[in-house]
C-alpha cells in the first residue's frame, strides 16, 4: 500500500490545526512559538507532497524559502522572548499586555 | 522725449535717506546725524527737481516730458506697465513744490521733534513718505502711480499713529487707512476699466504718455480720441468713460478727504504737526487733485462726472468751512480748512478749470504748510497745548510765528497780493464763467455762490483762529480750574522744556523752526504772482501773461465748449504731445487751441475784474466779522451742531460702522465662524472620535486575542474561496 497524496494532506491538516489551537490556547510563549513552527512545517509538508505528486520542483523551492523565513523568525522571536523574560521574569503572554487599553 | 537717468534720483534719494535713518540712525541715536540725512536727501531731490524743471530742455520749458525708463515691470503682449518716471509740466510743478515745501518741513521738524525718543523713526517715515509721494507724481502710468498712492497711504498711517502713547492716535491711523481703502477700491476699478476701454480700441494701455521706444500709446490719448459721452445719469454705470471718471474720483475723495470720505482727515491731526503740514495739508491730500487733473482727458469726456465732481467739491468746501468755524483745537480748524480748500480745488476741476485747481494746490501748499507749521510752532511754544481757548496774546511771546502766520492768514482769506487771492479768485471766476456741456443753466452761478459763501466763512474762521491765538487776553495763566492737572501732564511730557522755562510762559521757537516759517510766509505772500490773470495784470501794465496758466495749459485737456465747433477739433490731446514719427522732434505747436479761449473779450475782462473786487470785499468782510466778533468775545459759544461736526462721525458709526461691526461679530463670527465652520470641524472630529471609541475594544492587548482575530480573518477568507471554488466546480460538473 503506497502512501497516497491525501494521507500527506491529512497529516498536514492535522499538524496545522494542532499548531493553530496551540497558538490560541497556550499561554507559554515558548509553546506558542513551537506551535507557529509546527504550522509552518505543516505547510512545508503540503508543498513537498504536491511537489512529489505533480513532479514539479517548485514546491521544494518554496520549502526552502519557508525554512529560511522560519529560521529568521526564530532568531528574532527568541530574541524578543528573552527580552520579555528579562524585563518581566515571566513567559506568560497574558502578562505582556501593555498594549491593553 | 528727453531721457535722463538722473530723474530717478529724485525719488530714490529720500528712499536712501529713509533706509539710512532706519538702519543706521536707530543705532546712532544722534539727532544731528538723523536730521542731516533726512534733510540732505530731500535737499538732493529738491535741487534735482529744480534742475529738471528749469534747465533749457527741462520739463517746464519744453513741451516734451523728461522721462526715465528704469525697468520693465509687467509686459503681457503689447500691454506693458513700466517702472518709468516722467516729469512733464504738471508733474514738474507738483514735484517742485513737494520737494521744496517738503524740505522746509523737514528742517522745521528737526526742531519740532527735538528730544523725541522716536526721532530716527519719525524721519525714516517722513523720508519714506517723500519717496512714495514723488513716485506717485512722477510715475508714468496708472499702476506705478497706484504704488505711490498706496505708499503715501501707508506712510500717512504710520505717521498719524506715530505717538504710540497717545490714546487717539491708533484709532485715527486706522480710520485714515480704512477710509483710504474705500477710495482705493474705486481707483483700482477705474484703472481696470481704463485697461478694458483701451483694449477695446485695440491697444490696451494704462500709460500717461506715449513712449515710442517701448511701443506704448498713452491711454489718455486713446480715450481722448473717443467721442465724449453725453450728460445723463445712466452713463455713470454704463461702463464707459463716465464710469472711469467716477471711479477715479471715488479714489480721489478718499485720498483728498472729500464728502463722503473726509472724516479721516480731522482725526489725522493726532500725528505730529510737521506731518499734518506735509502730508495732510500740502502734499498727500492734493494727490487726488493731481490724479483728476492728470486724467483731465478722461474727465472732459465725461460731463456727468465733471458735474458730480463740481458739486461734491462745492458741498465739501461749504460743509467743512462751517465745521471749521466752531472748532477749538487749533489743528482741527486747519484740518477742516484744508478739506474746505480741497473742495475748492475739486470744484475748479469740475468746471474744467484744471489749471486754476493746480494753481490753488500750489498756493495752498505754501500758505497751509505755513499755517500748520505756525500752529506747530505755537503748540511747541505752549508746551503741547492745542486748545485755542487756553491761548491768547501770543504775539507778545512769539513775534516771528505771529508775523509769519499773518501772511498765511491773509493768503488763505484771499486778500490781494497774497497768494491765496489769485488762486481763489481764479477758481471763483472760472466757476462763474463755466460753460461745460450739459451743465444745467444756473448751476455755475449756484456753484459760485457756494464758493463765495465758503470764502466768507474761511475768512471768518481763520480770523477767529488768529484772534484767539495771538490777540486778546492771555488765557494760559493759572486761572483755570484744570490748569494744575494740565500742568502735571506737560511736565511729564517734556521735562527738558519745563526745566529751562517757566512752564506758564510760552516761548519763541528755535531758528530751525522759524526759518521755514519765514520762507513759507514769503512764498505765501508772493507765490501767487506767477499766476496773475490777464484781467488784473493788465490793470498794472507790466507783464500781461499769466505765466502759470501758460506753462500748465498744454499739459491738461480743455473742456469742449458747445459753441466752439471747429476749434473743438484740436483740443484734447495736448496731454502727451503727438510725436512726429520722422525724427522725434516735438511736433507740437505750443497750445494752439488755448489761444482763442484767451482772446481777451473786454466784456469778460470787466466781469472778471468785478468778480475779483467782490472776492476782495468778501474776504475783507469776513475778516471784519471775525475780528469784531472774536476780539470782543474770543470764547464765544459756537453752535453745538457745528462744534460736533454735524454728528457725521456718529451718523457713520450708526449707519455704516456699527452694522458692519454687528454683522461681523454676530453674523460672521458667532454664527458663521463658530457655528458653521467650527461646527463642521467639530462634527467631523467628534464622529471620528466616537467611531474610534467603538472599535477600540478590538484592541484587547492580549497576544492570543490577536491570534484569534487573525485566525478568524483567515477562516473567513478561506471560507470565501472554498465557497467560490465549490461554485466553480459545480459549473464544471454541469
Amino acid at each position: 500500500m503506497t502512501p497516497q497524496l491525501s494521507w500527506y494532506l491529512a497529516l498536514s491538516a492535522v499538524l496545522f490545526t494542532i499548531g493553530v489551537v496551540g497558538v490560541i490556547l497556550k499561554r507559554n510563549v515558548i509553546s506558542m512559538f513551537m506551535c507557529i513552527e509546527l504550522m509552518l512545517n505543516a505547510v512545508n509538508l503540503t508543498f513537498v507532497a504536491f511537489s512529489s505528486f505533480f513532479r514539479d520542483v517548485q514546491g521544494q523551492l518554496f520549502v526552502f524559502i519557508v525554512m529560511t523565513v522560519a529560521a529568521a523568525e526564530a532568531a528574532v522571536g527568541l530574541g524578543i522572548i528573552i527580552a520579555i523574560f528579562r524585563t518581566r521574569e515571566s513567559l506568560d503572554v497574558d502578562d505582556a499586555s501593555t498594549l491593553k487599553l | 522725449m528727453v531721457d535722463n537717468n538722473l530723474l530717478s534720483l529724485i525719488i530714490f534719494a529720500p528712499l536712501a535717506g529713509a533706509a539710512i535713518n532706519w538702519f543706521i540712525g536707530r543705532r546712532l541715536r544722534n539727532e544731528r546725524f538723523i536730521g542731516l540725512v533726512a534733510c540732505g536727501s530731500v535737499g538732493i531731490s529738491t535741487i534735482l527737481a529744480f534742475y529738471f524743471a528749469f534747465k533749457s530742455d527741462g520739463a517746464l520749458r519744453s513741451v516734451q516730458p523728461v522721462m526715465d525708463h528704469l525697468w520693465t515691470w509687467i509686459q503681457v503682449g503689447s500691454f506693458r506697465a513700466d517702472f518709468g518716471l516722467a516729469m512733464d509740466r504738471l508733474s514738474g510743478i507738483y514735484v517742485l513744490f513737494i520737494t521744496f515745501v517738503g524740505l522746509l518741513i523737514h528742517i522745521f521738524a528737526t526742531g519740532y521733534m527735538h528730544g523725541d525718543s522716536g526721532y530716527y523713526r519719525f524721519f525714516a517715515y517722513l523720508n519714506l513718505f517723500m519717496f512714495a509721494m514723488l513716485t506717485l507724481i512722477l510715475g508714468d502710468n496708472f499702476l506705478l502711480m497706484f504704488v505711490g498712492w498706496e505708499g503715501v497711504g501707508l506712510c500717512s498711517y504710520l505717521l498719524i499713529g506715530y505717538y504710540i502713547d497717545k490714546e487717539e492716535a491708533a484709532p485715527a491711523a486706522k480710520k485714515a487707512f480704512i477710509a483710504n481703502r474705500v477710495g482705493d477700491w474705486g481707483f483700482v476699478l477705474g484703472i481696470m476699466l481704463i485697461f478694458f476701454l483701451t483694449a477695446a480700441k485695440g491697444q490696451a494701455s494704462i500709460s500717461f504718455f506715449d513712449k515710442p521706444a517701448q511701443g506704448v500709446i498713452s491711454a489718455l490719448q486713446i480715450i481722448g480720441q473717443m467721442d465724449p459721452e453725453s450728460f445723463a445719469l445712466g452713463t455713470l454705470w454704463a461702463g464707459g468713460i463716465t464710469s472711469v471718471a467716477i471711479l477715479l474720483f471715488i479714489g480721489a475723495t478718499g485720498k483728498s478727504a472729500q464728502i463722503p470720505l473726509f472724516v479721516w482727515l480731522p482725526d489725522a491731526m493726532a500725528g505730529p504737526t510737521p506731518v499734518s503740514a506735509l502730508i495732510h495739508a500740502a502734499t498727500m491730500v492734493t494727490a487726488g487733485v493731481y490724479m483728476v487733473v492728470r486724467c483731465s482727458a478722461i474727465f472732459t469726456h465725461a460731463p456727468t462726472a465733471m458735474f458730480i465732481v463740481a458739486i461734491i467739491g462745492a458741498a465739501t468746501a461749504l460743509f467743512a468751512a462751517t465745521i471749521g468755524l466752531a472748532q477749538n483745537d487749533i489743528k482741527k480748524v486747519l484740518a477742516y480748512s484744508t478739506i474746505s480748500q480741497l473742495g475748492y480745488m475739486f470744484m475748479a476741476c469740475g468746471v474744467g478749470a484744471f489749471v486754476a485747481a493746480i494753481f490753488h494746490v500750489m498756493t495752498h501748499a505754501f500758505f497751509k504748510a505755513q499755517l500748520f507749521l505756525g500752529s506747530g510752532s505755537v503748540i511747541h511754544g505752549m508746551h503741547h497745548e492745542q486748545d485755542m481757548r487756553r491761548m491768547g496774546n501770543l504775539r507778545k511771546y512769539m513775534p516771528i510765528t505771529w508775523l509769519t502766520m499773518c501772511a498765511g492768514w491773509l493768503a488763505i482769506c484771499g486778500v490781494p497780493i497774497w497768494a491765496g487771492f489769485f488762486s481763489k479768485d481764479e477758481i471763483l471766476w472760472k466757476v462763474w464763467s463755466a460753460n461745460t456741456p450739459g451743465m444745467p443753466p444756473g448751476a455755475a452761478k449756484a456753484l459760485w455762490f457756494v464758493g463765495a459763501v465758503t470764502a466768507l466763512l474761511t475768512a471768518v474762521y481763520m480770523t477767529r483762529l488768529m484772534v484767539m491765538t495771538f490777540w486778546g487776553k492771555e488765557r494760559f495763566g493759572a486761572g483755570h480750574s484744570d490748569e494744575a492737572h494740565h500742568q502735571a501732564e506737560h511736565d511729564g511730557h517734556s521735562p527738558e522744556a519745563s526745566a529751562s522755562h517757566d512752564p506758564h510762559t510760552p516761548h519763541e521757537s528755535p531758528l530751525s523752526m522759524t526759518i521755514p516759517l519765514i520762507v513759507l510766509a514769503v512764498l505765501s505772500t508772493v507765490g501767487g504772482l506767477v499766476g496773475v490773470p490777464y484781467a488784473l495784470s493788465s490793470l498794472a501794465g507790466g507783464h500781461p501773461e499769466n505765466y502759470f496758466e501758460e506753462v500748465l495749459s498744454p499739459a491738461v485737456s480743455h473742456v469742449r465748449s458747445p459753441g466752439a465747433g471747429e476749434n473743438g477739433e484740436a483740443e484734447v490731446h495736448l496731454l502727451t504731445p503727438k510725436p512726429e514719427p520722422v525724427d522725434g522732434k516735438p511736433a507740437l505747436a505750443p497750445a494752439p487751441a488755448s489761444e482763442p479761449a484767451e482772446a481777451h473779450d473786454p466784456h469778460e475782462i470787466s466781469q472778471e475784474r468785478l468778480l475779483a473786487l467782490i472776492s476782495v470785499m468778501i474776504a475783507l468782510t469776513g475778516i471784519g466779522i471775525g475780528w469784531f466778533l472774536f476780539q470782543r468775545q474770543p470764547l464765544m459759544q459756537m453752535p453745538r451742531l457745528l462744534e460736533n461736526k454735524y454728528y457725521v462721525d456718529e451718523v457713520y458709526d450708526a449707519t455704516v460702522i456699527n452694522p458692519i461691526l454687528v454683522t461681523s461679530r454676530e453674523g460672521l463670527w458667532k454664527f458663521f465662524d463658530i457655528g458653521v465652520i467650527d461646527g463642521i470641524i467639530h462634527t467631523v472630529g467628534g464622529a471620528v472620535v466616537r467611531f474610534g471609541q467603538t472599535i477600540r475594544y478590538m484592541q484587547i492587548g492580549f497576544v492570543r486575542g490577536y491570534a484569534a482575530i487573525i485566525l478568524a480573518g483567515a477562516l473567513i477568507i478561506i471560507g470565501y474561496f472554498a465557497y467560490a471554488g465549490a461554485n466553480v466546480l459545480k459549473s464544471f460538473v454541469r
